[in-house]
């Protein structure tokens, strides 16, 4: 399964699962996206690009859903595909990543909850049993 | 870490005593089944439970007396919700980003109007419909007003009375809203381009999750005497609006998570909980993020502010009332920080009061108090579900003692939204609510059955620890009848 929702008492988690650590940040994306609207309704029509920089790995995921939200509220559209590049550079790391998705339209996107934001919390990165690599944190509800 | 055991003090206190590096004990509301609950949930998930986040905020430098929880104790971020946490800047103390989160200023409103319950009953569909179609909420709701990044700094500064002055509200109600709906030392150069962008259109919309508006009537009355103070009679129909500082604040809390953990790392504050990331507040790291969250808090009250008046205008429509016929009783937040002062062993001291999902609950004598309540304390709204009662309750003179004057301020999940979508379905749940009198109206069915009433802890046990324990006490309990949810 590329994308898991993690049980959470008051909000959810959500975990990424890829081959890459690219990968693992596209596919959390898609997890907190599957949250709000049912995913394979939201056709990928038109693109927004996102860039954020971080002091390790796992908070560059906790930044890339952030700048993901302030997308969704700015451009009123909600996202179905992600891509992802991440380099290092000195101490601190940076992505440039790419959402495609189209305007919110809630009837037949089916909208659910607001994601309010991408927290610290259940904040973890590692390698699943199968080798892969896998991205996760809680989300406020 | 090893085993956290509690202390029993009495029926509905318990202490955490002081231990490794705590620097105050832990004081936890609660009776016998809150308690219970509390320690089995920290025996099976020993990296993340409300026990040993009321441990962690004990050891922040500056706490002052305890690491206090109310009644609705629940694992949060950093500080557990229904967590209360008073620092003195003067003793090095910080300000935690767990101990506001990322709803700033959450909070509810509540409206009275001169209506009866016999009066609406006929008409509640009606009303419900009119309420769902005029109050902006949901996934991507956009409110009434467009600003501009000159208005939007306007908003952070003035608060309700930006509102207020573009015909939203009367004067009257700054009287009866927490700070008067202005707090003061916000500098809007603290807020990010960002924050502010997201809130161009968010002023005056619900959201979604646990905020709703509700339309209550009195059920019964346990205080007469400050039923009387707060105009309340039995079957009077009120209004709760439960809603926070939307994206401006959900964005802050993004943009200061990394700029607070770096300045713990700074400071050398050992950060126990990511999410407890702090800064001492004399410090420029402190300072900053202090006016930001004065920002947020300025932001909600507004957004409170002209949804106020939109129910006006909808009850002034359906019931042909006047819309200063509906009179606001009160406004109260349940995720802020502020500066308050308080006595602490014989002396009165500024402090950094930090409540996270608990509600400021100033008993009787606080200056704070409008006139006409100064005398009973100022009223609490103790939101349930949709399906179940809602509490107005007040603070106490052993409130201000013993929790800063801190109260309760909901019935706190008990099942994930996970589980409570595959347990319920938004459509039966309606029904059956309505088989019940209550109408209820979603902008998402999904939404609804997470919110469903039995994925929530039971008001009634939250309501009578709090009360029991002489922190707060009852004054009225309120059934719904119609219900928005974003």
């Amino acid at each position: 399964m590329p994308f898991e929702i993690l049980d959470h008492e008051a909000d959810a988690g959500v975990r990424g699962i890829g081959n890459t650590v690219e990968e693992a940040f596209a596919e959390g994306a898609k997890g907190m996206f599957s949250l709000m609207v049912e995913l394979e309704r939201v056709l990928p029509k038109e693109s927004v690009e996102v860039e954020c920089q971080a002091d390790s790995l796992e908070t560059l995921f906790v930044a890339w859903l952030g700048e993901l939200l302030l997308q969704r509220d700015l451009t009123g559209m909600v996202f179905s595909r992600f891509a992802v590049q991440v380099a290092r550079e000195g101490d601190e790391y940076h992505l440039r990543g790419r959402a495609w998705g189209e305007p919110l339209d809630p009837e037949r996107h089916g909208a659910k909850v607001e994601v309010k934001a991408a927290t610290y919390a259940g904040l973890q990165l590692g390698r699943t049993a199968e080798g892969d690599y896998f991205v996760q944190c809680v989300v406020d509800l | 870490m090893a085993e956290l055991e509690l202390k029993k003090i009495s029926d509905y206190v318990w202490e955490l005593p002081k231990q490794g590096e705590m620097r105050v004990p832990g004081r936890i509301y609660g009776d016998q089944r809150i308690i219970d609950h509390l320690l089995k949930e920290s025996g099976a998930a020993k990296e993340w439970n409300a026990l040993l986040q009321v441990h962690n905020v004990a050891c922040l430098p500056g706490i002052v007396k305890a690491s206090l929880a109310m009644p609705d104790i629940h694992p949060g971020y950093g500080f557990p919700i229904g967590g209360v946490g008073a620092f003195d800047p003067k003793e090095g103390g910080v300000i935690a980003m767990g101990g506001i989160g990322f709803d700033i200023n959450c909070g509810v409103r509540t409206l009275r109007t001169p209506l009866k319950r016999h009066d609406i009953e006929a008409r509640k569909e009606q009303l419900a419909d009119r309420l769902f179609r005029e109050i902006p909420a949901g996934l991507g709701s956009t409110g009434e007003l467009k600003l501009s990044m000159k208005e939007i700094d306007q908003v952070l500064m003035q608060g309700a009375e930006f509102a207020l002055a573009r015909g939203y509200g009367f004067p009257e109600d700054l009287e009866y809203t927490e700070e008067r709906g202005r707090i003061a030392g916000c500098d809007p150069g603290t807020v990010s381009d960002q924050a502010k962008e997201r809130q161009f259109k968010q002023v005056g919309t619900l959201g979604s999750g646990n905020h709703y508006l509700e339309v209550q009537y009195v059920e019964e009355i346990y205080d007469e005497v400050a039923a009387r103070a707060y105009g309340l009679e039995k079957d009077q129909v009120l209004v709760a609006i439960h809603c926070g500082s939307r994206a401006l604040g959900h964005q802050i809390g993004q943009d200061y998570l990394q700029e607070l953990e770096r300045a713990s790392k700074k400071y050398g504050i050992p950060i126990r909980e990511r999410e407890l990331v702090c800064a001492p507040i004399e410090s420029p790291e402190g300072e900053r993020y202090i006016s930001a969250v004065n920002c947020g808090i300025n932001c909600a009250f507004a957004n409170r502010q002209t949804l106020a008046h939109l129910v006006r205008k909808t009850f002034a429509a359906v019931f042909g009332l006047k819309l200063e016929e509906i009179k606001l009783l009160y406004d109260v937040g349940h995720n802020t920080a502020k500066f308050e002062v308080h006595e602490v062993d014989g002396s009165r001291k500024r402090l950094l009061v930090h409540r996270k999902g608990s509600t400021r609950a100033f008993g009787p004598g606080r200056e704070e108090n409008p006139p006409k309540y100064r005398d009973v304390g100022h009223p609490i709204f103790i939101g349930g579900t949709m399906g179940t009662s809602s509490y107005i309750m007040r603070g106490t003179e052993k409130g201000l003692r013993e929790t800063f004057g801190s109260g309760i301020h909901g019935a706190g999940r008990e099942m994930s939204r996970e589980k409570a979508k595959k347990q319920f379905r938004g459509e039966q749940l309606r029904e059956e609510l309505k088989r019940q009198g209550i109408i209820v109206r979603g902008h998402s069915l999904a939404g609804l059955a997470e919110e469903a009433p039995g994925a929530y802890k039971d008001i009634e046990v939250v309501a009578a620890a709090a009360h029991n324990s002489g922190i707060n006490q009852k004054v009225a309990r309120l059934r719904p009848m119609a219900v928005v949810k974003g």
